[in-house]
C-alpha cells in the first residue's frame, strides 16, 4: 500500500466537495474490493473518502412499490432484514451468498455496485428486478448503469447514495459459485414484475446482461421448462481456469431453470 | 487406564494458548533495534540477468542496505544444499546444480530471489524494492513436466533438464509377465501439483550479537537443528556452537517448514552486515510464490493380472516436476519415498518403477503431506479400481484377493521394504460394513429418480511412516541419520521437562508427549511439560515430518523414561536398605518386592537433587537422555471409502458419505489422532476436487497466486467423516506405534477419483472440477444419443 490522505466527511455534500477538490480521490465503503487492491499496489489513490460517517446512507425502508437501500448497507443487513426477507426475499438470498461472513458485515450495496465487478452478485439483482441506482445527483436505470467490465454510467464525482428496488410479484437467483473466490462464474436471477419478465446474468460476460429469449418464454410460461432448452451463445463470454465459455454459456441456462424454479418457491 | 494416561483422549494443552490468542509464533517476536527486510523477486520466469542498479533503492527513506547474490559471492555464502543423493539408473549422483539464496545470473522461476532490501520498516523496505532496477534477457519458460525434456535448459548442468534418471525393481521380471499375463491394464495419470498453505505464512529474524559473535535464528521451521545445521555446515560456514535455532509455535507446515529457504538464509547474513537483527515475514503472495510445492507427476502405470484377477506386475514410468531449484529434501520424494511404497497392500510379486526428475521453471518442489507416499497410493488404486472394471470383478473383492495374508510377515515387498506387520482384511470389512456397501445398489438407484450419478471408490493405502532407520537411508544416499533424541529431566521438585527433538505445528505433542511420561513414570499429567522447538534448549534432533514424531521420537522418550527408572531404583533400593534387584517400579513407585516399603518418584528425585543420603557411586541429578535409531520404517495402512454423488447438469461433485479405517498400532490419543484423520482427508479431497497449482505455459507466470484463484477445502466442501480403527501394533517399536499425521492425505485422494469415475464411468484426472465432470458427462450424453 502507498500513503494516502484520509478524509471521514460528515455529510454528503462534504464528500462530493472532497471527491471533485482532491487529485486522485477514492471513495471507501466496506474497504471489501478497495483495500486488497491498495495493498496489492494496484490502485493508489492520492485520498480516501470514507462513507463511514455518514448514517444517512445506511437502512432499508419501504417507499410505495420499491424498496430502497441505502449505499452503505451492508450485505449482512440486507440478507437480514425483515422487510427485505418478506418483499423481495430472493434479494435476501442473494446477499447472504456474498463471500464469507467478514465480507458480508464490511461490504456494502453502494460499494458492490460502484465497483461493477463482471462477477459480482447484486448487478444481477438491479438488473433483474430493473432496479434504479439513486446517486447526489440523478436516479440512473440498471439498464443504463453497468457499463462494461469494472465500468459504470458513474461520473467522476457522482455518489451512489441508494439503490431502488421495484417489488416484484416473485423473484429468484441461482448461483453457481467459482469455487475458489465464490464469486459468481455464473449468477441468473429471475423476476416476475409489473414490467413484465427479466432475466439477468452476471459472471459470465465482462458485464451483466438479459437474455430477452428466456424473458420471453417466461412472460408466456413462467416454469423451469420454459428456459430449459434455451442456449445463449458462447462467443463473448468469460473463460478462464475455472470455467471456459462453453462451460459458463451452459450454466447460464441450468442456472436459470434453478432461478425459476427458486421464484417459483 | 487413567485418564490422562495412554489411549485416553486428553483435551490438548496447547489449545487455550492458541485458541486465545496467546500463541507466540516468529511474527509475533520483536528484537530490540529490529530491521525489516523485503525480497524483490523475479517477475519472470526465465532470464539472464544483464544488470541490477541498487542505487536508487539504497537512496530510499529508511533503507539501511541493498544486498544481491553479488554480495553474498563476495561473502563466500554457499548454495543451499539438497540433503539426499540419488543415484541413477546409470550409477551417476543427480545433478545439483547451485541453488544461491539470492540469483547470481539467472532467475529461474516467479518468484525467485533477486535483492534483499533492508529497511527501517517493512514498508519501506518494500518501497524501495520497486526501486531496484533490473535488466532481464528473457528465456522461453516451461511448467509442464511433459515439455522438460524438450524444452529450453534451466541449467547448464542438466541436459534436458534431467536431474535424474532412476529405478527400483526388477524390470526384466516385470516385462516378461507384462508379456504373459491374461490381462493388462494402462492408465496415464497427473498427480496435481499443490501449493501448501499453512495457515502460518514463513517467516524468520535473523540476530547476531557482536560480543558473544553468535546467531540467534527465529525461524517457522519444522527441524531447527536441521536448519541449523545446513545454515552452518553449507551456506554460511558458521560453528554450530554460535548459531541457536528457534522453532516457537508454528502454526501448520504439512512438509513446506521442513526446507531451509532463501529468506532465513538471508536475513541471517544480514544481520552480522547490517549489525541489528533482520525480521522478514512472508506475505500470503509470497507464500504461493516461494513456498516450496507438492506432488507435480505424470504417470504411466500398468498392471498385469492372471485370469482369477491376481496381480502379477506392476509397471510405472513416471516424470516427476522437481521445479527449478532442488530444494531439501526433493530428490528423495519422487523416488525413495514413493517407489518403495508400490506394492501397496498387495502381494504383487513384480514390480519396476522408472522415474525422471526434470527441472522447470516452477517454484522448487518438495515434501507435502505424505511426500511421495500419496503419489504412490494413488496409482496403485486407480490402476486397481480399472482392473476391477475391466474384469468385471467387485472392487472391494479385487482388492480382498490381492491383499498380503497376515501370515506373510514380515513382508519382504519387491520394491526395498519390509513391511514388519498388518492385516488388512479387517479393515476392509469394518469399512464395508461402516459404509453399508450391501446398501449401496439401492441408494444408487435412489439418486438416478433424482437425476444424479452416485458413485462409491475404494483406497486401500499403506505408507511408511517413522523415517528412518539411518543406516538405511545412509545407504540409499540421505545426507542425514534419521533418529530422534529425547531428554527427561527431573526437577528437584517432582515435576519433569520433557526436551524433545521432534518439532509440534499443529501435531499436539505437548499433550502426547505428556500423557507418555506421566504413564511412563507414573507422575501426575499436569506436572510434565514438554520443551521443543529451540537447539539452545534440547538435544540434537532431527524434527517432525514423515509421520515420525510417537515412533521415533516418542520412543527416544521410552528409552529416556526408561533409564531415569534404571537410576531411580538405584537410588531407592539405596533408601529402601534393599538390593537394587528386589526393587520393582509400577504406577509411580519404587517397592521392594513382596513388602510393602516403598519409595515414590517424587521421593527419588527429590533425593537425587538433594543426595544427603545418596547410594556410592551413584551420580546425584535424574536428567536423562536418549536417542533412537529406528529399526524399520512403520507401515500403517487402512481402508477409505467415499460415496458421492454427481450433478451431470453443472458437473458439481457432493461427497454424501466417507468412511476411513486405519490401523495406525498402538494410540496414545484418540482424539488427536481422529482430528489428524480429518485434516488429512481434507487435504485429500483438497487435491482431488478443489487444488491445483497453475503456471501459465507461455509466460511461467503463477496464475493461482492467490485464494481468489487457488481454491482451498472448505469446511462446506467437507462431509462428516466417519472413523474406524483396527489395531495390528508395530513390531519393533517400544510403544508399538506406527503413526497418523499424513494417512488422510494419501488416503483420500484415490477414494474420491474412483468414486467419481464409478459415478460418471470414465476416467478423469484430479482435480475433478465441476468443468471437467460435466464434460465427461456431456461426451457420454452424446454418445448415448448417437
Ligand atoms: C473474500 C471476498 C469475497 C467476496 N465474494 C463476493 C461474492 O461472492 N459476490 C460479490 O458480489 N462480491 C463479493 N465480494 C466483494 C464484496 O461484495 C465487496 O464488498 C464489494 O464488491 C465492494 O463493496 P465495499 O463496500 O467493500 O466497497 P469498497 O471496496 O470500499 O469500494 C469498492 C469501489 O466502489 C467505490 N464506491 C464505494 N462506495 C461507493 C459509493 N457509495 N458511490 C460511489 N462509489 C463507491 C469505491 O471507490 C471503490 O472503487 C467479495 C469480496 C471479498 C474480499
Amino acid at each position: 500500500m502507498y500513503a494516502f490522505e484520509y478524509h471521514k466527511p460528515s455529510s454528503v455534500q462534504d464528500a462530493v466537495a472532497a471527491l471533485s477538490d482532491k487529485e486522485d480521490p477514492k471513495i471507501v465503503a466496506g474497504g471489501m474490493t478497495l483495500l486488497p487492491t491498495m495493498k496489492q499496489r494496484l490502485a493508489s489513490p492520492s485520498d480516501l473518502i470514507d462513507l463511514g460517517g455518514l448514517p444517512e446512507l445506511v437502512g432499508i425502508r419501504e417507499e410505495g412499490n420499491s424498496l430502497v437501500i441505502g449505499a452503505m448497507t451492508t450485505h449482512a443487513e440486507v440478507a437480514r432484514n425483515e422487510t427485505v426477507q418478506a418483499r423481495i426475499p430472493a434479494l435476501a438470498k442473494l446477499a447472504g451468498g456474498i463471500g464469507d461472513p467478514q465480507v458480508r458485515h464490511r461490504g456494502t450495496i453502494g460499494g458492490s455496485v460502484a465497483n461493477a465487478d463482471p462477477a459480482a452478485d447484486y448487478p444481477a439483482a438491479l438488473l433483474g428486478l430493473g432496479a434504479a441506482v439513486i446517486t447526489n445527483q440523478r436516479e440512473i436505470a440498471a439498464d443504463d448503469f453497468f457499463v462494461d467490465l469494472f465500468e459504470t454510467a458513474l461520473e467522476p464525482s457522482e455518489l451512489i447514495t441508494a439503490v431502488r428496488f421495484p417489488i416484484p410479484q416473485r423473484a429468484g437467483y441461482s448461483k453457481f459459485p467459482n469455487p475458489a473466490s465464490r464469486y459468481a462464474i455464473v449468477g441468473v436471477f429471475v423476476a416476475q414484475t409489473d414490467g413484465g419478465v427479466r432475466v439477468a446474468v452476471t459472471g459470465a460476460k465482462g458485464s451483466v446482461f438479459r437474455v430477452t429469449e428466456m424473458e420471453q418464454a417466461l412472460a408466456s410460461n413462467f416454469s423451469p421448462e420454459s428456459v430449459a432448452n434455451i442456449r445463449v451463445p458462447a462467443d463473448d463470454m468469460n473463460s478462464d481456469i475455472h470455467a471456459s465459455s462453453e462451460y459458463r454459456a451452459h450454466l447460464v441456462t441450468v442456472m436459470a431453470k434453478r432461478a425459476v424454479a427458486a421464484a417459483e418457491g | 487406564m487413567a485418564e490422562t494416561g495412554i489411549g485416553a483422549s486428553v483435551r490438548r494443552k496447547e489449545d487455550p494458548r492458541f485458541l486465545t490468542g496467546r500463541g507466540r509464533y516468529v511474527d509475533d517476536i520483536n528484537r530490540p533495534g529490529q530491521l525489516h527486510a523485503y525480497f524483490l523477486r523475479s517477475p519472470v520466469a526465465h532470464a539472464r540477468l544483464t544488470s541490477i542498479d541498487t542505487s536508487a533503492a539504497e537512496q530510499a527513506p529508511g533503507v539501511v542496505a541493498v544486498f544481491t547474490g553479488q554480495d553474498m559471492a563476495a561473502d563466500n555464502v554457499g548454495s543451499l544444499p539438497c540433503g539426499w543423493v540419488v543415484t541413477d539408473r546409470h550409477g551417476e549422483p543427480h545433478k545439483a546444480p547451485p541453488h544461491y539464496p539470492l540469483a547470481r545470473d539467472k532467475v529461474r522461476y516467479v518468484g525467485d530471489h533477486i535483492a534483499m532490501v533492508v529497511a527501517e520498516t517493512r514498508a519501506q523496505a518494500r518501497d524501495a524494492v520497486d526501486l531496484i532496477d533490473v535488466d532481464y534477457e528473457e528465456l522461453p519458460a516451461i511448467v509442464d513436466v511433459r515439455d522438460a525434456m524438450t524444452g529450453s535448459l534451466v541449467h547448464d548442468e542438466a541436459p534436458s533438464n534431467l536431474c535424474f534418471d532412476w529405478e527400483l525393481g526388477d524390470q526384466a521380471a516385470v516385462n516378461e509377465a507384462m508379456g504373459q499375463a491374461a490381462h493388462v491394464v494402462e492408465l496415464d495419470l497427473v498427480n496435481n501439483r499443490l501449493i501448501p498453505n499453512a495457515m502460518e505464512p514463513r517467516a524468520a529474524i535473523g540476530d547476531y550479537d557482536p560480543g558473544t559473535e553468535a546467531y540467534t535464528v527465529y525461524s517457522t521451521s519444522q527441524n531447527p537443528h536441521l536448519l541449523r545445521l545446513i545454515l552452518c555446515a553449507f551456506v554460511l560456514n558458521l560453528p554450530e556452537t554460535k548459531v541457536r535455532v528457534i522453532a516457537p509455535d508454528v502454526g501448520g507446515g504439512f512438509g513446506s517448514k521442513i526446507f531451509a529457504y532463501a529468506e532465513e538464509t538471508c536475513c541471517t547474513w544480514a544481520a552480522k552486515k547490517v549489525g541489528r537483527p533482520v525480521k522478514w515475514t512472508a506475505g500470503r503472495d509470497e507464500a504461493f510464490v516461494s513456498d516450496a510445492h507438492g506432488r507435480d507427476h505424470f504417470t504411466n502405470v500398468k498392471l498385469a493380472l492372471d485370469q482369477e484377477g491376481k496381480f502379477l506386475a506392476l509397471k510405472v514410468d513416471t516424470t516427476a516436476n522437481l521445479g527449478a531449484y532442488l530444494s531439501s529434501f526433493s530428490t528423495c520424494v519422487p523416488t525413495y519415498l514413493y517407489a518403495t511404497l508400490l506394492a501397496g497392500q498387495y502381494a504383487t510379486p513384480a514390480i519396476y518403477a522408472n522415474v525422471k526428475g526434470v527441472f522447470t521453471t516452477t517454484a522448487p518442489v518438495d515434501a507435502y503431506r505424505g511426500a511421495g507416499r500419496p503419489e504412490a497410493t494413488y496409482l496403485i488404486e486407480r490402476i486397481v479400481e480399472v482392473a476391477a472394471r475391466k474384469l468385471g470383478m467387485d472392487p472391494a473383492e479385487l482388492r480382498r484377493k490381492n491383499f498380503i495374508q497376515p501370515d506373510q510377515f514380515p513382508y519382504q515387498t519387491p520394491v526395498a521394504l519390509t513391511y514388519d506387520t498388518g492385516n488388512y482384511e479387517p479393515s476392509l470389512d469394518l469399512a464395508l460394513q461402516m459404509i453399508d456397501y450391501q446398501g449401496f445398489a439401492a441408494r444408487r438407484a435412489e439418486s438416478e429418480r433424482r437425476g444424479k450419478l452416485r458413485g462409491i471408490g475404494f483406497s486401500a493405502y499403506i505408507e511408511a511412516c517413522g523415517i528412518a532407520p539411518s543406516a538405511v537411508v545412509g545407504a540409499l544416499g540421505a545426507g542425514v541419520g534419521l533418529w530422534e533424541s529425547a531428554q527427561v529431566r527431573f526437577n528437584a521438585t517432582g515435576t519433569v521437562s520433557v526436551m524433545t527433538g521432534a518439532h509440534s505445528h499443529g501435531q499436539g505433542h505437548e499433550t502426547t508427549f505428556a500423557q507418555l511420561v506421566s504413564e511412563k513414570l507414573g507422575i501426575p499429567y499436569e506436572n510434565v511439560e514438554v520443551v521443543h522447538g529451540d537447539t539452545g534448549a534440547i538435544p540434537m534432533g532431527m524434527g517432525t515430518y514423515g509421520s515420525r514424531s510417537l515412533a521415533v521420537g516418542g520412543s527416544a522418550i521410552v528409552r529416556a523414561c526408561d533409564k531415569i527408572v534404571e537410576k531411580g531404583r538405584k537410588i531407592a533400593a539405596h533408601l529402601l536398605e534393599a538390593s537394587v534387584d528386589d526393587v520393582e517400579f509400577k504406577e509411580g513407585k519404587f517397592t521392594v518386592v513382596g513388602t510393602d516399603r516403598s519409595k515414590t518418584m517424587a521421593e527419588v528425585a527429590f533425593t537425587a537433587y538433594v543426595p544427603h543420603n545418596y547410594p556410592e557411586g551413584v551420580e546425584p541429578g535424574l536428567d536423562e537422555t536418549a536417542f533412537y535409531d529406528p529399526l524399520n520404517f512403520t507401515y500403517p495402512a487402512g481402508v477409505h471409502i467415499a460415496e458421492v454423488e454427481v450433478d451431470p447438469d453443472t458437473g458439481i461433485t457432493t461427497i454424501m458419505d466417507w468412511v476411513a479405517v486405519d490401523d495406525f498400532g498402538r494410540v496414545l490419543n484418540p482424539m488427536i489422532v481422529e482430528g489428524q484423520v480429518h485434516g488429512g482427508i481434507a487435504q485429500g479431497v483438497g487435491q482431488a476436487l478443489l487444488e491445483n497449482c497453475v503456471y501459465d505455459k507461455e509466460s511461467g507466470q503463477l496464475i493461482t497466486g492467490s485464494y481468489m484463484d487457488y481454491t482451498m477445502p472448505r469446511a462446506d466442501d467437507l462431509p462428516p467423516f466417519r472413523v474406524g480403527m483396527t489395531t495390528t501394533e508395530c513390531t519393533h517399536n517400544p510403544l508399538g506405534v506406527k503413526g497418523c499425521g499424513e494417512a488422510g492425505a494419501i488416503a483420500a485422494p484415490p477414494a474420491l477419483i474412483n468414486a467419481i469415475t464409478d459415478a460418471i464411468g470414465t476416467e478423469i484426472d484430479m482435480p475433478a472440477t465441476p468443468e471437467k465432470v460435466w464434460r465427461v458427462c456431456q461426451a457420454q450424453f452424446v454418445q448415448a444419443a448417437e
